[in-house]
């Protein structure tokens, strides 16, 4: 398995917390970063630092061509048709906000329908919200099934003639659930809908295809998959982002500036204004080099061995619920433990040095229709090891016997 | 990092049994207040006459500092002058930045140790920040 041999190049796993060695369950949220990565940020600030696309001395030159170098590294990692379709974004946030303003205002209107579900994000779903509010659209949802995944027969009843744009999660950070994105992108096309993915938790862990899925626009974010922080993309299909207005302007962004009115540069850069996230895309491109050097499929493999294994030795905890489907899930594992609140159960794994996460998971949506106010989560990356879930075993299991004690 | 001194005999005894649970009817000013990062949420009532809380009662979701916290408040702050009600909260956010602080209503000295869980000082505050907000509240809706 990948995940004890890989654990050398992440320097932040080697370390002691509340006096045990650190098991990092949090990758969800944010991943760790590898010593690659750190590098290349490193070498980058100490060698080739300067502003992209306007200067003409040497070192413009050379960081100019490692963010470009970057932008065409990603567009091949996600099979876009030409680097020119990777717009650079802060992350999925920003890049989901830039669909939905731009894209979304230009096509919406009242009558008009979005299509979301219930387990979105709030990235993926107040952006949406707003965009109804604003020009009178109507927000849809549609509906999940007991386990938490989707029907494509509730897809096909749920879209009609009236919706111009779906956009859907391609993996839930709650549930896990993978969703049939190319099904789904078929029969918004039938109805002449475009389609929005939020790739922010399958983009780490999986082959992305954005011309296989046939998505219109794909989001995801560098920090979750080994990237720096600050970083994210935007993809979409030329023949859209070609039609899309800005929504930030400044400098980078123009062709001509006059008193009363301006023109913007050609994709990708009308999307860019003021000086882009050089180093972050730099970094990304350095995150996708080590990805790629193991390989996706190596990486899936494990998280969904990992996965495997975590599901079942948590199954065998009493009291222990989890949520979302047994099978066919992404490598994270969100659940309850009896009646002792998520914040108890992350503090007191946090005491034995296991770091989960604890909340809403920015679902507060599907947290109703879970019906609880909020949820325990470990997630699983390509360093986790067995013994990393055996720790997370244990301490849930002295969590029972401290809280069992404390409350009964 | 001792699990024990966050989570006191005296914390969990109000957290199984919170005081002061459930709601009332009449003419009482009601807050809903909730920590947006993490899910727990409160709806606080509070009965002012006469400068005087007479009654403060809670319903909320929430961990075991939360909900403790939620019990200890409504019980020091009942039957208090609004100004003690204030000074009490004010010693108890002093208590939260690691400051000493005493307190007639001995019971919330126990939530001292929160302090060493930085990540669970929102959990012990949001009932506090509930309570000055519906005296607020009640102050504006006096006056006009």
């Amino acid at each position: 398995m990948i995940g004890s041999h890989i654990r050398s190049q992440f320097p932040i796993l080697h370390q002691q917390m509340n006096g045990h060695p650190l098991v990092y369950l949090d990758s969800a949220a944010s991943s760790q970063k590898p010593i690659q990565v750190i590098e290349a940020l490193k070498y980058y600030y100490e060698n080739d630092n300067s502003n992209v696309h306007r200067g003409v001395h040497s070192l413009g030159t050379r960081a100019t061509d490692a963010y470009e170098g970057a932008r065409e590294k990603i567009g091949r990692f996600i099979n876009s048709e030409s680097p020119v379709q990777i717009i650079f974004t802060r992350g999925t946030t920003t890049a989901i906000n830039l669909v939905a303003s731009s894209y979304g205002r230009s096509v919406c209107g009242p009558g008009d329908e979005i299509v979301i579900t219930p387990m979105e994000h709030h990235s993926n779903l107040i952006p949406w919200q707003q965009l109804a509010k604003v020009t009178g659209a109507t927000l849809k949802y549609i509906p999940l099934q007991p386990d938490g995944t989707i029907h494509l027969s509730d897809v096909e009843a749920t879209i009609s003639t009236q919706t111009k744009i779906v956009s859907i999660t391609h993996v839930s950070n709650v549930l896990g659930v993978i969703n049939p994105i190319k099904e789904i992108a078929a029969i918004a096309h039938k109805n002449g809908a475009k389609i929005v993915v939020d790739g922010a938790q399958s983009t780490p862990h999986m082959k992305v295809d954005v011309q296989d899925l046939d998505c219109d626009f794909f989001a995801f974010s560098g920090h979750k998959m080994c990237g720096p922080t600050g970083i994210g993309v935007l993809y979409g299909k030329k023949n859209l982002l070609d039609q899309m207005e800005p929504i930030e302007f400044g400098g980078e962004m123009i062709d001509y500036v006059e008193l009363q009115s301006s023109t913007w540069k050609e994709l990708p850069f009308k999307f860019e204004g003021g000086t882009p996230i050089i180093a972050g895309a730099i970094g990304l491109g350095a995150a996708i080099d080590f990805l790629e050097d193991i390989g996706m499929d190596e990486i899936l493999k494990h998280d969904r061995e990992i996965t495997a294994y975590a599901y079942n030795r948590l199954s065998e905890i009493d009291e222990l619920k989890m949520y979302g489907p047994a099978e066919n899930r992404a490598s994270l594992i969100t659940f309850n433990l009896g009646d002792v609140h998520p914040h108890d159960v992350s503090t007191v794994l946090d005491a034995e040095g296991v770091a989960i996460r604890a909340g809403h998971h920015c679902c507060q949506p599907l947290m109703r229709w879970l019906q609880v106010s909020a949820t325990a989560r470990a997630s699983f990356y390509l360093y986790t090891t067995e013994e990393d879930v055996n720790r997370l075993v244990g301490s849930l299991l002295k969590t029972k016997e401290y809280f069992g004690h404390a409350i009964r | 990092m001792q699990l024990d001194d966050l989570y006191r005999r005296v914390i969990m005894d109000h957290y199984k049994s919170p005081h002061n649970s459930g709601t009332f009817d009449d003419g009482a000013v009601t807050v809903e207040m909730n920590n947006p990062t993490c899910g727990d949420s409160i709806s606080l009532q509070l009965l002012l006459k006469d400068g005087i809380i007479e009654r403060a009662k809670f319903k909320g979701e929430g961990c075991s500092i939360s909900i403790a916290s939620a019990s200890m408040m409504t019980d020091a702050v009942k039957g208090k002058k609004i100004e003690e009600a204030l000074q009490i909260a004010n010693d108890f956010s002093a208590m939260m930045t690691g400051e000493d602080a005493e307190f007639e209503y001995e019971d919330i000295q126990a939530l001292s140790g929160v302090t060493k869980f930085p990540a669970r000082i929102k959990c012990a505050t949001l009932s506090w920040n509930a309570m000055k907000k519906g005296v607020a509240l009640s102050e504006q809706e006096s006056k006009t």
